[in-house]
This record gives structure tokens, C-alpha cells and sequence, in this order.
């Protein structure tokens, strides 16, 4: 089945976060969620310096088969977006965990990372679809 | 439990995604469908099309039982082999379906009708038939395999035995033979040149293998849509089905007007639409970010400055062209521009004939 990388955090909605050095965290979507959804055509992201809310839709994955919104797992500002995404959405595809992040935040409310799923809770979400 | 093609082993084999379509397990893609759609323009692929329905019908009154089923003229194909598009329409000018006809002798055609619509097709020919020296027969021991692209026709002689190169040596377009057991037509849905081949259950693994041993990649529903629609080519169930009549399903051309006194099926309530003025399907371009979709809305401002709506009826990404591209059934009135309301906006869209790419190339 779908790779489920134990190091990261999961929300229901198929986003993952990664915790890098600087204490922000990387966002992006699962292996799981991107088979469902195809082939990415074009990614809409957040800009630098947009204050997000955890939950809220922040950013767009458009593939051959639908416009799904990407809901932010965290609350606080976007350090950085990938803009490798712009003219190679299809990174998404192939490597979702790496080279297909979509953006990085860094969170103001820490209790938030506690609500989400470890790779197993993730799993246990994709087994009930 | 759904229906399985002959070649649904081959597609596991393939790491076919399988999923419904319509009753039947098909592959989706075998990992990326536009891979598969670049491969079919710039290269070679295949389809499993053995879902489709092959329907021979045989017979003393075949061409006319034909001429009365059809909205297009089989009077027209005057060579064996010759192949032949249109609609076949209730009393209403709906179309039922969308078929190809091959002419193999003024008593032997074959029709090829979407798997789909396969029940009420057969049930309205049935119905039909009533009085006609005519015998209906479906072939569902027989499989279909479409190979397309640039370089289909060189990979496939490859696989193609002598007898088969021979018949099939020079054929033009939308032309079908028999050659031995198979049945080998250059048609197609996605704009490129190639074949379609009907073929045996029994040999349909044994063909495929020898497809994929010659470099032609299989290809699944996914890029077969993105194909179709860049090619502008209908989809049945999106772009028409009975509550549409073919004028207003850019059919027009595959309607044969004259004779006058042919009395096809429909042609009472077509000529009454035809006089009326029916909407018209159009291409649209959007250079913008996004994708069209199907059920969304387009709107323009008429010669009057009046707004009119319109409706998408296919739409998607063009993997050749880098944007999006869509049908949609719209007034007659509607100019050059028009916008589509996607995601609470209007994005403007250029409007074209329903053409997109053709060989490759952008066609418009």
C-alpha cells in the first residue's frame, strides 16, 4: 500500500508537515492523496508572508481529475513556497514526501502539531475511505 | 462484478489502475496518463477498447434498413471497406449514440457502437429492424485494440503478418479490412494516425504482447479523454446523448440532407430544429491558470449586449498545449471571446471551433 513515512505528521485531510532545524515546518501532500487525485497540471500556492489558519484552504492541487484545496494543518506565517511547483506540478507526482512540498510555515500555536495523526493514525484515515 | 475485457490480466500485468466505466473494469492509467497522452502524440500507444460493441448486420435490405437508422447516408460508401461517422437518432432528432459503419458490401456492414450505450442501442435496432430482411448480430467474442500515434502504423506492421501488410498496404483513412483474423481499420479517437483492430478473444493477449514487445505503450481512459478532446472529437454522455440534437453536437456534417426523400429516423424534428436554429458546440482555450470542467458555465455578451449562457459540456487540461481546453453548447450568437465561471470567477477564454490538435500539432 501507500508509503506512510513514520518521521512526519499527518492531517485527515491528507497533508503531512515535516519539522525542520529552524523550528518551522515544511507542508505538503501524501503519496496517498496524490494517486487519488492523478496527474497535477497546476499547483496554486500560498505567497511569502501570508498568515495562515490551522484548517484553513490555503493553496490549490489541480490535477487531470479535479481542484482540491489544500487546508493548512498549522497556524502562522509562510516562510518559503516551492516554486520548483510552478513549471513542475508533476513533482507532486513523483516524489510528494520531497521534492513536491508545497510550502513552508513557521507555527505560532504548537499545541496544534499534538491534534495531528502519526503515520499510523494516517493510515488507520486511508483504510477507512 | 463488473465486466472484464479479455485483456484485464494484461493490464495487471501493466500495473493497470482498474476502475467503473460503465459496468466495465478498465485501466485509468498505468501511472501517468500524460505520459501516456504525450506518447500516443509523439510516439505509440494502445487501448483496450474491447468493450465496445461490434453489431454486424447482414442482409437483402441492409443498406436500407441502414438509411433509415442512420442520419448519415451509407448510400455514400461505395467502396468496400469505407467508413462512415454520424448519429443515430430517436424520432425526436436525439442522438441515441455515435457510430462508425463499415461498408463491406450492399448486404454486409459492420457498426461499432459505445459500450455504454450498448442495451438501449440494441434495443431500438431491434425495434427498428421490424420488416427488414435484415439479420443483427452482436460479436462479443470479438476484442479491440486501438494502436495511435505517429509511429503506430510502422510498429504495428511489425506485428502484423505478410498477408496482413498487403491488405492493409495504402489504405486511407477511416478505411477497415479484414486480414485473416483480423479486422484492421485506420480509425480512430485520438487524432493520430493509426489503427483500430478487431481481433479474436482468443488472440487478443497474444496481439497486445506482441504490441507492447514492438514499443507501443499502453494507455488507459485517462489519456483516451485528454486525446479525444484535443482531437475535438465527442464524447457520448458528455458532449451529446438524446436530449441533444446532432446540429447542436457539431454532427451537422455527418447529417445527410440530401437525398431529400430519404426519410432517416429523426430528419422530421431535425429539419424543424434546423429552421428554428439549434445551439452550437464550441471549442474554448483558457491560457489562465486552471482547468475548464464539465457542468461549468460560459457566458458572452450577444451582437445585441445581451448576456447569454452557455454550458461545458467536456473539459480538461491539454497536455500538448499546457492549458486548458473544453466543449461547450452555447447559443448561436456567441463571437471570438466568452468567460467561464470556474472557482467564483470569470476567466476569459478564446472561443474556436471544436479542434484542438491534430498530428501532433496545434490546430487552431
Amino acid at each position: 500500500m501507500s508509503n506512510i513515512p513514520a518521521e512526519l505528521k499527518y492531517a485527515s485531510s491528507h497533508e503531512w508537515i515535516r519539522k525542520e532545524e529552524d523550528g518551522s515546518y515544511t507542508v505538503g501532500i501524501s503519496e496517498h492523496a496524490q494517486e487519488l487525485l492523478g496527474d497535477m497540471v497546476f499547483i496554486e500556492l500560498p505567497d511569502v508572508g501570508d498568515e495562515l489558519n490551522a484548517g484553513e484552504d490555503c493553496a490549490v492541487a489541480e490535477s487531470v481529475k479535479a481542484a482540491s484545496d489544500i487546508y493548512s494543518p498549522l497556524t502562522g506565517e509562510v516562510l518559503a513556497v516551492n516554486e520548483a511547483l510552478e513549471d513542475s506540478p508533476e513533482l507532486v507526482n513523483s516524489d510528494a514526501f520531497g521534492d513536491g512540498w508545497f510550502f513552508r510555515v513557521m507555527p505560532t500555536d504548537l499545541s496544534e502539531i499534538e491534534n495531528l495523526l502519526d503515520a499510523e493514525g494516517y493510515q488507520a484515515v486511508i483504510d477507512d475511505e | 462484478m463488473a465486466n472484464k475485457t479479455v485483456l484485464f490480466n494484461k493490464h495487471l500485468e501493466s500495473n493497470g489502475k482498474m476502475v467503473d466505466f460503465h459496468g466495465w473494469d478498465m485501466p485509468l492509467n498505468y501511472g501517468s496518463q500524460i505520459e501516456e497522452h504525450h506518447a500516443v502524440r509523439q510516439d505509440a500507444g494502445m487501448f483496450d477498447v474491447s468493450h465496445m460493441t461490434v453489431v454486424d448486420v447482414i442482409g437483402d435490405d441492409a443498406c436500407a434498413f441502414l438509411r433509415k437508422l442512420l442520419a448519415n447516408d451509407v448510400a455514400k460508401l461505395q467502396v468496400p471497406g469505407k467508413a462512415l461517422y454520424g448519429g443515430m437518432l430517436d424520432h425526436n432528432g436525439g442522438v441515441i449514440d455515435d457510430l462508425i459503419t463499415y461498408y463491406l458490401s450492399d448486404t454486409e456492414y459492420r457498426i461499432v457502437v459505445n459500450s455504454a450505450t450498448r442495451e438501449k442501442d440494441l434495443a431500438w435496432i431491434a425495434e427498428q429492424v421490424k420488416g427488414f430482411s435484415v439479420e443483427v448480430t452482436e460479436r462479443p467474442e470479438l476484442a479491440m485494440i486501438a494502436v495511435q500515434g505517429p509511429n503506430a502504423k510502422a510498429k504495428a506492421a511489425s506485428v502484423f503478418n505478410d498477408a496482413q501488410n498487403a491488405a492493409i498496404e495504402g489504405m486511407k483513412p477511416f478505411f477497415g479490412v479484414q486480414a485473416d483474423s483480423l479486422f484492421i481499420a485506420t480509425t480512430g479517437y485520438t487524432g493520430e494516425t493509426g489503427y483500430e483492430v478487431i481481433v479474436p478473444e482468443a488472440e487478443a493477449e497474444a496481439l497486445w504482447q506482441a504490441f507492447l514487445d514492438a514499443g507501443v505503450k499502453p494507455c488507459g481512459l485517462g489519456a483516451r479523454d485528454t486525446l479525444r478532446l484535443e482531437a475535438g472529437m465527442n464524447l457520448y454522455g458528455l458532449d451529446m446523448d438524446e436530449s441533444v440534437n446532432p446540429l447542436a453536437a457539431n454532427m451537422g456534417w455527418t447529417v445527410a440532407w440530401a437525398p431529400e426523400d430519404r426519410d432517416f429516423n429523426g430528419r422530421k424534428a431535425l429539419e424543424a430544429i434546423k429552421a428554428q436554429g439549434a445551439d452550437k458546440l464550441v471549442g474554448l482555450v483558457m491560457e489562465a491558470k486552471g482547468v475548464i470542467r464539465h457542468g461549468m458555465s460560459v457566458f458572452f455578451t450577444d451582437s445585441d449586449g445581451v448576456e447569454q449562457e452557455g454550458t461545458i459540456t467536456s473539459g480538461t487540461f491539454s497536455p500538448t498545449l499546457g492549458y486548458s481546453i473544453a466543449m461547450a453548447r452555447v447559443p448561436r450568437s456567441i463571437g471570438d471571446v466568452a468567460e467561464v465561471e470556474m472557482r467564483k470567477k470569470r476567466v476569459a477564454v478564446k472561443v474556436i471551433k471544436p479542434s484542438f490538435v491534430r498530428n501532433g500539432k496545434q490546430a487552431f
